[in-house]
């Protein structure tokens, strides 16, 4: 391409003056925009004490809670001042009443070996020494002086403290040496008991074994039938208390559907008469908007938490706090879609003498009905999300209890069984509305080609 | 009628009996669908109803038992609480200790408590729409079917920006919470990311829909991916993008109170505490202050909405 004369540019210039001769305020405010976000940003900063914050927080406590989402440990402890060392689980761990894992070894020469990531990663100990095995090295360590001592070098994964010797082995757990005792944390891929307690006559038990039970083995308990029995310890599962989170689950799923099919039905007929080509009166009009806009702006956290005071803690409060609020919403929406429809099937219908209500259902509603459906859709769908969070200030629901998950920190696989869950209902739920929501505009796309082919 | 005894034909009788059918059979299913809707209906009331700690029929008289705390003894007090000024009825309890949150800038001149914490809300919600903003934009050219190619690449993106938005906000917030200290901060993290998968699915579908003449014009003269993002598609949809962020600031005021509410510091928190004690003169003070500021940005955010995009900018979204 021929390079252009300055004459041309010029020409080109004078010829699209609005592109090349624009108003200085019009050059400038995308500039004026950037600095004013970043000055904001700069007070932000400031106001949030960000780098205080980010230097205080604790950022290798993410990758461990992450990993706590997917897997569980077990904590054995080994007790060497006892006249014989016998391992020892915390009362409530995973493997149930009489754990006899067999990652525990009782050698022949009277010394235990534990495996953390089978015998590559693992311990071997009696009451004067111990080793430990991981990355390819062996570190042995002398129990007698009074205090744990590392006999040769000291590789970096191994910290060593006054009375305590410390080795970190990864992802796969860690080793805590001292006179008296060892302390073993070994972590497993996975979620711990997931379908039986370790109370459930079940526990342990292979798959296959335990559905031979429940098809053809005899009562384990007198009187009801295994499939029961086993039914009944999945859904009481102590530890993830399956009943209750499900249930919980059908609360915000209810809360959700309750609070928007009600606002919904109470919106309807107040939309008809706050939108100004409907109702002819202004005064009325306004009033109704107005209010539409106060249910709106009182918040749904508000609301929830007054209902949850005046009904107490529950799925009802919640329900009454997005019924509240959406009657606000709702109730605009519905009103601007009635004042945009075309006019002329309602004079049509109004022509034939027809009285007021006749005139709405067949001159107005065929309209307006599939908007309003698609709307209402579409906050039920965004109100199943957000009832999880008004949950958690007690208007029932999995909010609350997925709060609680985290208030202890150490519940997580817990709260991303949960998250799931919320996770699994909301994608239901977006598809369902989005479905329908197509189909009705299929329908509402071959009214106005019908329309259209008529002329 | 003698009218239509004309057109008593057997291929108008046809006609009417096929359209009484069909009408018919639309009825019966209307009919089917609107009772399902109410058995649904009513059988959730009844499930709430049973799952809640109070019964609706039981507290109903009540209701009104539970308003009469709201109403303060003093309505000046509703004032004196907004403001931090001294309250006769002050007796060092928490009910009326108004002065004790005040934040003082300097010497006498001070910030009343609530003024503070709605900005920090508000500054929340700033912040966090801006981090969406700032992520959305540049995904969103990813995902938009028509500036992107790669499928799998568009694919990842987009379904990164559904979990995003499906993931729930409290277990983000919570879990930060447990790494940058309980507050705001985690509140912002959490909306933020929040924020991205929101305002990035209804970029991208702004992206799908642009007309794509001048990308093609850029095309043509050897412009650069970016080049063509940023001359042909980015003026055409940056004021629709300005317009569903402003929306987002509305919506994100609104979840920052109610994050505030479990902890994430702000006006909701407060608020919280004013109404499980049954603070009346407070929590009215925090009510009519929240109420304020929403109408406010609500109102700002449409007048502004208004310029940008016109009419057009009321359409609902996530």
């Amino acid at each position: 391409m021929a390079a252009m004369t300055a004459d041309e540019l010029s020409a080109i210039e004078d010829r699209h003056p609005q592109i090349f001769q624009r108003p200085a305020y019009k050059r400038f405010w995308p500039l004026l925009l950037v600095a004013g976000t970043v000055l904001y940003l700069g007070y932000a900063l400031w106001f949030f004490s960000l780098p205080q914050v980010l230097r205080e927080s604790h950022w290798e406590r993410l990758p461990l809670f992450l990993s706590q989402w997917i897997s569980y440990d077990l904590q054995p402890e080994f007790r060497l001042d006892q006249p014989e060392i016998t391992p020892k689980y915390p009362r409530f761990s995973a493997l149930g009443e009489n754990p006899d894992p067999d990652w525990v070894i009782k050698n022949s020469d009277g010394t235990f070996t534990v495996h953390i990531d089978g015998s590559a990663k693992s311990v071997t100990f009696d009451k004067s020494r111990a080793a430990i095995t991981a990355n390819g090295v062996t570190v042995p360590i002398s129990l007698t002086g009074g205090k744990p001592v590392v006999t040769g070098p000291v590789p970096d994964w191994v910290t060593v403290h006054e009375d305590e010797i410390v080795a970190k082995l990864g992802f796969a757990g860690e080793v805590r040496v001292t006179v008296d005792r060892v302390k073993v944390r070994k972590r497993f891929l996975g979620w711990a008991n997931f379908v039986f307690d370790t109370r459930s006559p079940f526990f342990g038990k292979p798959a296959g074994e335990v559905i031979s039970l429940i098809v053809s083995g005899p009562e384990l308990k007198p009187g009801t039938s295994n499939l029961a029995l086993a039914a009944a310890n999945i859904w009481n599962n102590a530890q993830w208390q399956h009943g209750d989170v499900w249930t919980k689950l059908l609360q915000t799923i209810v809360m959700a559907f309750l609070g928007t099919l009600l606002g919904g039905i109470v919106a309807f007929p107040l939309a008809f008469f706050a939108a100004r080509n409907i109702t002819p009166s202004g005064v009325l009009g306004q009033v109704l908007k107005r209010f539409f806009d106060f249910m709106r702006s009182v918040d749904m956290l508000i609301w929830a938490l007054f209902f949850t005071r005046a009904f107490g803690p529950g799925p009802l409060a919640g329900s009454a706090a997005i019924f509240f609020t959406e009657i606000g919403t709702l109730g605009k929406t519905y009103s601007e879609a009635l004042e945009n429809i075309d006019d002329k099937p309602r004079e049509g219908v109004l022509s034939t003498g027809a009285n007021g209500i006749l005139v709405q259902r067949y001159g107005v509603l065929p309209e307006v009905v599939p908007v309003f459906i698609s709307q209402t859709l579409y906050q039920w769908e965004s109100n199943t999300r957000g009832a999880t969070i008004i949950g958690a200030v007690g208007a029932g629901g999995i909010g609350l209890k997925l709060w609680e998950a985290m208030r202890t920190n150490s519940n997580w696989a817990n709260v991303f069984y949960m998250v799931l869950l919320t996770l699994l209902v909301v994608f239901i739920f977006d598809n369902i509305s989005n479905f329908l929501r197509r189909r009705l505009s299929r329908t509402l796309h071959d009214y106005n080609r019908l329309q259209a082919e008529r002329g | 009628m003698t009218f239509s005894t004309a057109f008593h034909s057997d291929t108008t009788r046809q006609q009417a009996d096929a359209w009484r059918r069909q009408t018919s059979l639309r009825r019966f299913y209307t009919a089917l669908g609107v009772g399902l809707l109410l058995v649904a209906m009513f059988a959730t009331m009844w499930f709430a109803d049973e799952a809640n700690a109070g019964h609706f029929i039981d507290r109903l008289p009540h209701i009104l038992d539970f308003l009469s705390w709201l109403v303060p003894k003093d309505w000046n007090d509703v004032w004196r609480a907004l403001f931090d000024i001294a309250s006769p009825s002050d007796k060092g309890t928490q009910e009326f200790n108004f002065p004790l949150g005040r934040v003082y800038i300097w010497d006498g001149f001070y910030i009343p408590e609530y003024f503070e914490l709605m900005l920090t809300t508000v500054n929340v919600a700033l912040v966090s729409t801006f981090i969406g903003f700032v992520f959305a934009v540049p995904f969103s050219f990813v995902a938009a079917r028509n500036l992107t190619p790669n499928p799998v690449l568009r694919l990842v993106v987009k379904r990164f920006m559904e979990l995003l938005r499906a993931f729930p906000e409290i277990v983000i917030a919570g879990l930060f919470a447990a790494i940058v200290s309980i507050g705001p901060v985690a509140a912002i993290i959490a909306i933020g990311l929040h924020s991205i998968g929101a305002l990035g699915k209804l970029f991208y579908e702004i992206n799908e829909n642009i007309d794509m003449r001048p990308e093609e014009g850029l095309r043509a003269v050897g412009a650069n991916w970016f080049e063509r993002v940023r001359f042909a598609d980015l003026p055409q949809v940056l004021p629709n993008f300005m317009s569903y962020t402003l929306l987002r600031i509305e919506i994100n005021v609104r979840i920052s109170t109610i994050m505030g509410a479990v902890g994430g510091g702000g006006i909701g928190e407060e608020l919280k505490l004013a109404i499980s004690r049954g603070f009346g003169a407070k929590t009215l003070a925090l009510v009519l202050l929240l109420f304020i500021t929403i109408f406010l940005v609500d109102q700002f955010s449409a007048w502004l909405r208004r310029k940008l995009v016109g009419e057009q900018a009321f359409l609902m979204s996530a």
